[in-house]
């Protein structure tokens, strides 16, 4: 039953319809037969996955209580650290390293009765739009194998597209989740700042980083969202209030007399034609089920991108650091005596790749003295004026609304040379993680141009995270009845058997 | 249009403890000039009197009572070690480098 949603596959396994250990090897199945094509997965853990599962079907035999996605198989983005299974970041630094401990996103899922198949593809350390950054080679979108799934969480979001997995997890610090999910026709969330923790997400931007849900549909996507969502007093950062019941929302789906704000700047000059169409159809759908469209205006997005790469950069230069020669992961050039600082140099030459290397140049510039106001203190207040430019907008509307990406899926290769033009894919979805809030991209339909996936993007106060999924319920529920099915339907075969 | 030398892109790699070959240098320093010009628009609005925001969230300390709570033992710690003795880490030469 690879082709259901996680709800149904819930619903069953709570009827004895399916068991946990066969949903597993069906996916696993899924995996073997197309991911040679797609490859979404850097591991696959086949062992471990089906002892959870038998495990899960074991509590249920037995009685137990068990959570609503208990025995529910998942993708889980290889930046989240999990006990004893390789975790890399997409780094060939990290190759083969075996965490001695799980990520608080992945002791949740555990304790949940998640089923981790494996962790999935990533641009290195998260820096990308791509996943071409990727250590281990790029992976490749289900609706077309010569372009990219968008980045850097590209390979979670191919395994849900892939029907690899129904859910999965990646991270978000510029619109990692939220891109990806765009350009592979399905539905990912960043959730809030502080909002999922931290503790075991490997570092890349720390006031920007948040992992977050991918699912097939928005309910899904909320199931998942409610089992990594909390506080957890082993992040400093993670916000000590209750978690926005995002399940409820998803059920809820209403917009009626809903005040809907579309930001002026995020739209127009550089956004393709079918993602203009499709984004403003949406608007005409949201308003005939009741919702008020009107238009707010936030001048400061302008710099956003600016901003985003000095700030980003600049944690990334202190947060990789780390990576020494010294205590774990890659170690070479120790021949002949060589000092501490030259094994550093050479590892950090050898196991980091050509991004990863540029953005902490870049952010060892923006810091240094004499360039610090500059580049790295302007990009701070820039992120203030972005923060208010937010505040005012949503005293005029309950969301604000944006085309996710401003263009669809594009082809391995066509952007790998010319970082400006890949830093330009995130212009819509960056705002969101300078101001610390949440946002979901949901499908809006094909772009007529390319029948590429094309995102809407929804962004709510932060801590209101429910009102992504209210509206974005409301929109799924009636495109999906005017399309006769969901999106991810209508995307070609792959190789194996469908 | 902003630019950095050959030079200056090998002294950001030295502090930032990366080595780099020649091509490497002269690649990066040719794409820095367009990635610093991008960049380089946040400083055309007046700033002035506009606050620094680090952190999307005011941030507080937090404290906890001092008591012992379960953590990684020695082993599991050295457990991704490149080197290891004596239940230590073990690193190159740090003293004494000939400079």
């Amino acid at each position: 039953m690879i082709n259901n949603t996680a709800a149904e596959m819930s619903s069953a396994l709570a009827k004895g319809e399916i068991t946990s250990v066969s949903l597993t090897k069906q996916h696993l199945d899924r995996i073997a037969d197309v991911d040679n094509e797609v490859k979404a997965f850097l591991h696959v853990d086949t062992e471990r996955a089906l002892a959870q599962a038998a495990s899960v079907d074991a509590d249920r035999a037995a009685g137990k209580a068990l959570g609503p996605l208990a025995g529910v198989p998942l993708a889980l983005k290889d930046v989240l650290a999990q006990e004893g299974v390789p975790t890399t970041a997409g780094s060939k630094i990290l190759q083969e390293w075996k965490p001695p401990y799980d990520s608080t996103v992945v002791a949740k899922l555990k304790a949940a009765g998640v089923v981790i198949l494996g962790k999935t593809n990533m641009d290195e350390f998260a820096m990308g739009s791509s996943t071409e950054n990727s250590g281990y080679g790029p992976t490749f979108n289900p609706w077309d194998l010569t372009r990219t799934p968008g980045g850097s969480s590209g390979g979670s979001a191919a395994a849900v597209s892939a029907f690899e997995a129904p859910i999965a997890i990646g991270s978000d610090t510029g619109g990692s989740i939220r891109q990806p999910a765009a350009l592979t026709g399905i539905v990912g969330v960043r959730p809030t700042y502080g909002a999922v923790s931290r503790y075991g997400l490997i570092a890349y931007s720390s006031s920007l980083d948040q992992a977050g849900p991918f699912g097939r549909t928005v309910l899904d996507t909320a199931m998942l969202h409610e089992i990594i969502a909390g506080h957890d007093s082993k992040d400093a950062t993670s916000l000590n209030v209750p978690a926005p019941a995002v399940v409820a929302a998803a059920k809820s789906g209403d917009v009626k007399g809903l005040k809907i704000g579309v930001i002026k700047q995020l739209q127009g000059k550089g956004y393709q034609t079918g993602v203009l169409a499709r984004f403003n159809e949406s608007l005409e759908t949201l308003s005939s089920l009741g919702a008020q469209i009107v238009e707010v205006d936030c001048p400061s997005f302008e710099y956003a991108l600016a901003a985003y790469y000095l700030i980003a950069p600049s944690e990334c230069s202190s947060n990789l650091a780390r990576f020494d020669a010294m205590r774990y992961g890659l170690r070479t050039g120790e021949a002949n005596g060589a000092s501490a600082e030259s094994v550093m140099n050479s590892t950090r030459e050898a196991g980091f790749g050509r991004e990863v290397k540029r953005r902490i140049i870049l952010g060892t510039y923006a810091l240094s003295s004499g360039y610090y106001d500059a580049y790295y203190g302007s990009a701070q207040k820039i992120r203030t004026l972005i923060i208010e430019d937010y505040k005012k907008a949503f005293t005029q509307a309950d969301v604000l609304v944006s085309p996710t990406s401003p263009i669809t899926a594009f082809k391995i290769g066509e952007k790998s040379e010319d970082p400006i033009a890949m830093y330009l894919a995130d212009v819509a979805t960056i705002p969101v993680n300078l101001a610390g809030i949440c946002g979901m991209s949901l499908p809006a339909g094909l772009a007529d141009e390319d029948n590429l996936p094309v995102g809407f993007q929804i962004m709510a106060p932060a801590m209101q995270d429910q009102r992504l999924y209210n509206v974005g319920a409301a929109l799924e529920a009636a495109l999906v009845s005017k399309w006769g099915g969901h999106l991810i339907s209508k995307a070609p075969a792959l190789g194996g058997a469908k | 249009m902003s630019s950095l030398s050959r030079d200056e892109v090998a002294k950001l790699a030295a502090l930032a403890r990366i080595e780099m070959s020649e091509e490497e240098l002269v690649n990066l320093a040719s794409q820095f000039g367009s990635i610093l010009d991008a960049v380089a628009r946040v400083q055309e609005l007046n700033l002035d009197g506009v606050k620094a925001t680090s952190h999307p969230q005011p941030l507080e300390n937090i404290f906890r009572e001092d008591v012992v709570l379960p953590s990684l033992s020695p082993d599991q710690a050295l457990s991704g070690a490149p080197a290891q003795e004596e239940q230590r880490f073990r690193v190159p030469q740090i003293l004494g480098e000939a400079e």
